[in-house]
């Protein structure tokens, strides 16, 4: 479903929420409120522009929260038992960061520890920090600055590829040892679902859903 | 102006982080009013940019398969692996299935990354209007699965801490997953730094 573009009245204004430009290729748009499970896709080049939000401030502050119970999990238990002739090794995600540290591979700590853990804890902390305060309508301290900093911390949350690393990992391994997936992969699992669920959300709509309170 | 309004021809910029309607007010270094991000018409230098991270990211892709990224020590029996040579060992001795997937995510994936952003950087220099909803697609494609690449990375890490049995076995991680690593990190930020816009942006004739 795509939006009619409308003429150049409504550009007049500094700020004009009734507008809505195609990321993709800079296409003008008239903005339409969209019914349950409808996306306006742009005409010129079929980006999608918006989806309909059927989660609200509230329900994204219940997500947050489920989320960050979950990756506590993720982070405290092993994530995979190997056994061989009675002794057992069990691994942690810091366990996996620390080790690669050890074997001269800093590089590659260095960017597990980034994309598997502090990125998605930035972010997890910083919605969770927007939405408590959205739930009562106000803005956040440092609203403006922090929907930034998520901006850019976004693309580099990697949790879901892990899951898929932990899967093909159990079968190589398997080849050799006696491995069995542990407490970890399965909150690695419920995170990966939650963050599909997420990845449906725009976070951007909080700039209009928590409007800036009038001093 | 044509059917389909861009946002130079009403006067307006979009701001690149909050999405917001700004009007352009003609002067250089104007500031989001929502989110205090630099406003501008297209990303500054992508081309150039966009170029430079391809090139490292291409030649740092040599190593990164040349080089084991691997080391298997079982019972004194040493055995380096590449990505190539890792993928064949799971089709062999184990899942063709998952084989296919880490081919995809290793080999497939940053293969297409380098094609579609030389192909977008080379279409857009020539200024054609060859298939532009399509490269649009591709862009937004390589966007999407870009970060999938990092798979690898992540098996050899949790290998490396699993097996640590002393001298019966042990994995070590080599060179070639760090420039792997790299490579995927600096495809990231090329297609971060492209800028799709310049896909539309030659002479509408067909609009």
């Amino acid at each position: 479903m795509s939006l009619p573009p409308s003429s150049t009245e409504h550009a007049q204004k500094v700020a004009t929420p009734a507008l809505l430009i195609c990321e993709y290729c800079d296409t003008v748009h008239r903005r339409r409120p969209l019914a349950y499970g409808e996306v306006a896709r742009c005409l010129r080049c079929q980006a999608v522009l918006e989806r309909h939000q059927r989660i609200g401030v509230n329900g994204m502050f219940a997500l947050v929260v489920t989320v960050m119970v979950v990756f506590v999990q993720a982070n405290v238990w092993p994530i995979i038992t190997l056994g061989l002739n009675g002794e057992q090794i069990r691994t942690t995600l810091w366990g996996i960061i620390v080790m690669m540290w050890k074997e001269h591979s800093q590089v590659v700590a260095v960017l597990a520890a980034g994309t598997l853990f502090f990125f998605p804890l930035c972010k997890m902390l910083t919605l969770g920090w927007l939405l408590a305060y959205g739930r009562i309508g106000r803005r956040a301290p440092g609203f403006g600055r922090l929907m930034v900093i998520m901006h850019y911390i976004n693309p580099w949350t990697m949790s879901e590829v892990f899951v898929l690393g932990v899967l093909v990992s159990i079968v190589k391994a398997h080849l050799y040892f006696d491995v069995k997936p542990d407490i970890g992969v399965f909150a690695y699992a419920a995170l990966a679902v939650l963050i599909t669920i997420f990845s449906g959300i725009d976070v951007r709509q909080l700039w209009d859903k928590i409007p800036e309170q009038v001093p | 102006m044509s059917a389909l309004p861009r946002a130079h021809e009403l006067g307006v910029i979009g701001c690149h982080i909050c999405g917001l309607v700004c009007r352009d007010a003609g002067v250089e270094d104007a500031a989001c009013p929502r989110c205090g991000a630099e406003l501008h018409r297209r990303k500054p230098d992508s081309c150039a940019r966009t170029w430079a991270l391809l090139v490292a990211a291409f030649l740092l892709y040599i190593p990164a398969n040349v080089l084991p990224i691997m080391r298997t020590v079982s019972l004194g029996d040493v055995d380096d692996n590449t990505i190539l040579s890792g993928v064949i060992e799971l089709w062999v001795k184990g899942s063709p299935d998952l084989a296919v997937i880490v081919f995809t995510a290793s080999i497939v994936v940053p293969m297409m990354k380098f094609l579609v952003m030389t192909t977008l950087l080379l279409s857009v220099h020539r200024g054609t209007n060859w298939a532009r909803t399509q490269r649009s697609k591709l862009f937004r494609l390589v966007e999407f699965i870009g970060y999938w690449s990092m798979l690898d990375v992540f098996v050899v890490s949790l290998l490396t801490a699993l097996v640590q049995f002393g001298f019966f076995s042990q994995v070590e991680p080599l060179p070639g997953v760090v420039y792997f690593g790299l490579t995927v990190v600096l495809t990231m930020l090329a297609s971060m730094s492209f800028d799709p816009r310049l896909i539309w942006d030659c002479k509408d004739e067909d609009d």
